[in-house]
């Protein structure tokens, strides 16, 4: 064992091999870069600076450091000389174990100072040891005990202790010095103020070199580990969810676009057109989440604000609501992952996602970053758990997926910017992305991502849209309206015999439940005539949804008619029949003009004045009759038509009825 | 500034407002229930000429609460109303009609969407957001 070391204070301290050990490496961290071979040369004297922060890193309060600087004569002397440093470091075990700063309790055998968050030291010694450093200073106390887990496997594994590595060797391990330091921290708190051997913390020493080494070759997957357990312990450093997955939640993977081109085509066969808002919204009100929600779905992803959807924004509006079904706060903006530009070329490249959303991450320290851009070069699967959530079947609610490793903020903390700075943005995300492939190893991703970056600017919606586009939605969505009923044959060959429709209509209009209609005025009374228009107007009724009533009327109408009418019986009767011959109705009401006619003529005694302006007014009303029965009979025809396709209907309905009844019955 | 922002539907009754600051909310209520009296005077008044961007400039209406009151109202009878401290100079006519056909745009794309039922009071983020920076902006 060396025994003292303080030579310019005329101390002598007893330093442990340990601790000689340890002062060494610290004082040639504080060296440094420059000359870091000067480690046990007791001829450079460390910088003040990278002293004061190392002690600072001791978390003393500052008059205590104060005391200690002044205690171990570097004030006087005015240098931090290898001697002076090292009664200071051992002042500062003293005073972290709570002993007073006294140059008496040097004497002691005293644990070796702790030194948190060295991470200032660690920054200097590029990049891998960066990774480290920044990793290892936030979880911090988690990765002590990580550490010591390891060290504990460590002993298993080794007990027996290879040679004292060279452990002054410098940047070669830094990051497995700065391991040390931690681990024996916990070591000693572990162990409590007792000294164990120095052989064990050789060893110690020694396995936590072999994991440091192993530390600086496979350092993403300490990480991993170390970022995972921190991550479980650190649970506020994840304000959301949805950066639990190791995958990108707002990537849609080839799987669940197939099943969203599917109920793509359920509702729309065309795959290029798009989904109306009310079939969407129908769609979409099925998966059961509620309305404020979905209304914010659809803003999101209706991109160009159109009122309907097309594949890409149905694609992004599935995955939103899949993903709030499993329990993902939707973002205030839509990702970019989930852009249609994006979605278009239908090529899901994870890993350059991974490295867009490096560069959103705000939440996150960069140590996960760069263990996802480790993991991707380790080719891990991306299989994410939203691969292995169920596909949603609107209707069922899915349970939520646990997290099985950390996950990177999905672009959603970048993209709180406005929509109006996405060109800033995206200069931005362009330029942060590319210094981060600089520390870690670039990825061939790289180039990827900034091609897609810049496919992805989010374009200024355009405004082209003028109002007159409500009115094409309006159009569109009348497309959709069942088609209207097919529009009624008016032809009609002069006007009178128009207007006399147009009064057999209104006629239908104002009663259209009852079965016997006055006749209409224009019209002389005819009563086969007036009949047959009651006839017809009350099989116009099928057409006004009336249907099975009106045809239980109409039959009755038409028995009744038939025993009013018994002159013209034979002539009834094959209208009854239904018969589409227009010939024979039109031959009625001609008969019936004429039996009228004749029934008229014995009214007109010997009056031949009377008789002859009667004839002409008889000629012109028979023209217009002849001309309205025409019409009427044309209307009767395809009324007729129309009923027996009701009648048909109706008889369908009531057969299932039956069919159906013993069922409810039981 | 930009005082206060109320969205009124057809029957009067407010779709959306927002106001800074908000403690006088009450009272930019009662301005712009006032105003709208005299929206729907010129509404009546310009008849069949209302077919382009319509714009209504009150100004002031109290003079010695120096506000100045815009009102916009859309082809469906949606009336837009804009507070606007007088004090704020800087605030010209045609500023105020890109603020208006801002407004009318983001409401337009709120009535895209088909879960937002014509009546209801407007909560889209959105929309929210986009007056929100346009209330910053002239601020």
């Amino acid at each position: 064992m060396e025994q003292g070391a303080a030579g310019g204070a005329g101390l002598l301290v007893p330093l442990s091999d340990t601790e000689q050990q340890r002062y060494s490496e610290l004082f040639s961290l504080c060296c440094c870069p420059p000359a870091p071979e000067g480690g046990s040369a007791p001829a450079p004297a460390a910088g003040g600076s990278k002293v004061g922060d190392l002690f600072r890193a001791s978390q003393l309060p500052a008059d205590t450091l104060q005391q200690i600087t002044e205690l171990c004569g570097a004030k006087r002397v005015g240098y931090f000389g290898p001697a002076q440093f090292y009664v200071a470091l051992k002042l500062i075990a003293a005073a972290q174990s709570g002993f007073p700063v006294r140059i008496e309790s040097l004497k002691c055998e005293l644990p070796l100072p702790r030194f948190m968050a060295l991470k200032n030291d660690e920054m200097r010694y590029g990049n891998a040891a960066e990774i480290h450093g920044i990793k290892f200073q936030v979880p911090h106390a988690t990765l002590e005990k990580n550490s010591f887990k390891r060290a504990d496997e460590g002993d298993k594994q080794e007990t027996k202790s290879p040679p004292k590595s060279p452990i002054c060797s410098p940047p070669a391990s830094p990051s497995s010095y700065q391991r040390i330091p931690l681990s024996y921290g916990y070591g000693k708190s572990r162990s409590g103020f007792e000294q164990p051997h120095g052989a064990t913390y050789e060893a110690r020493h020694s396995t936590h070199q072999q994991d440091g080494s192993a530390v600086g070759n496979y350092g993403s997957k300490s990480a991993l580990v170390h970022s995972s357990l921190s991550r479980s312990l650190s649970v506020e450093r994840e304000p959301q969810e949805s950066s639990n997955y190791p995958d990108d939640p707002w990537r849609i993977t080839e799987e669940q676009r197939e099943y969203y081109i599917n109920q793509f085509k359920s509702l729309q066969p065309d795959l290029n057109s798009f989904i109306s808002g009310s079939v969407a919204k129908n769609f979409f009100t099925k998966s059961k989440l509620p309305i404020p929600e979905l209304s914010h779905i659809w803003e999101l992803s209706d991109v160009d604000c159109d009122g309907a959807l097309t594949l890409p924004e149905f694609c992004a509006a599935f995955h939103l609501i899949v993903a709030r079904k499993n329990g993902y706060l939707l973002p205030d903006m839509l990702p970019e992952t989930l852009l249609p530009d994006f979605l278009q070329p239908a090529s899901l490249k994870p890993k350059h996602d991974s490295a867009l959303l490096d560069s959103y991450s705000e939440s996150l320290p960069v140590s996960q970053q760069t263990r996802d851009f480790n993991r991707t070069e380790l080719e891990t699967v991306h299989e994410d758990p939203i691969n292995s959530e169920p596909l949603i079947l609107f209707g069922a609610v899915t349970s939520v997926v646990e997290p099985t490793s950390v996950e990177e903020v999905p672009d959603k903390s970048a993209l709180t910017q406005d929509a109006n700075s996405d060109d800033n943005q995206a200069v931005n995300t362009s330029t942060t992305a590319k210094t981060i492939p600089k520390d870690f190893k670039p990825s061939q991703h790289l180039s990827a991502k900034t091609v897609v970056q810049e496919s992805n600017t989010l374009k200024a919606r355009p405004r082209s849209r003028s109002y007159s586009s409500t009115s094409i939605e309006d159009a569109m969505k009348k497309g959709e309206e069942p088609p209207t009923p097919p529009p009624r044959p008016q032809k009609s060959h002069s006007r009178a015999s128009s207007l006399d429709l147009n009064k057999i209509f209104q006629q239908n209009t104002q009663a259209m439940k009852s079965g016997w209609l006055p006749p209409p005025p224009a019209l002389p009374p005819r009563p086969f005539v007036s009949q047959t228009e009651q006839v017809s107007e009350i099989e116009l009724h099928p057409q006004m949804n009336r249907a099975p009533l009106q045809t239980e009327e109409s039959s009755p109408t038409k028995k009744e008619i038939l025993l009013t009418q018994p002159p013209s019986k034979p002539i009834r009767r094959k209208f009854r029949s239904e018969n589409q011959m227009l010939e024979t109705q039109e031959l009625t009401p001609t008969i019936s003009v004429t039996s009228s006619l004749s029934a008229i003529k014995p009214h007109l005694p010997a009056q031949n004045r009377q008789s002859s302006k009667q004839k002409r007014a008889i000629q012109t009303a028979i023209r217009k009759n002849k001309e309205a029965n025409a019409v009427l009979a044309r209307l009767n025809s395809e009324l007729q038509q129309q009923l027996k396709e009701v009648h048909k209907e109706r008889i369908a309905l009531e057969m299932q009825l039956e069919q159906l009844r013993p069922v409810t019955v039981l | 500034t930009i005082v206060a922002y109320i969205l009124r539907a057809l029957q009067n009754y407010p779709l959306y407002i927002r106001s800074i600051p908000t403690e006088n909310e009450l009272k930019f209520h009662y301005t712009v229930h006032t105003s709208l009296d005299v929206v729907d005077e010129k509404i009546s008044a310009m008849g069949k000429a209302l077919v382009d961007q319509r714009e209504l400039y009150l100004g002031l209406l109290y003079p010695t609460e120096d506000y100045k009151v815009y009102g916009y109202v859309t082809n469906s009878k949606v009336k837009f109303v804009m507070v606007v401290d007088s004090s704020n100079t800087a605030l010209r006519d045609n500023e105020i009609r890109s603020m208006f056909r801002k407004l009318h745009n983001s409401y337009t794309d709120v009535m895209c969407n088909p879960f937002y039922n014509p009546g209801d009071c407007i909560n889209s983020r959105a929309f929210d957001s986009m007056v929100t920076s346009m209330m910053m902006q002239v601020c």
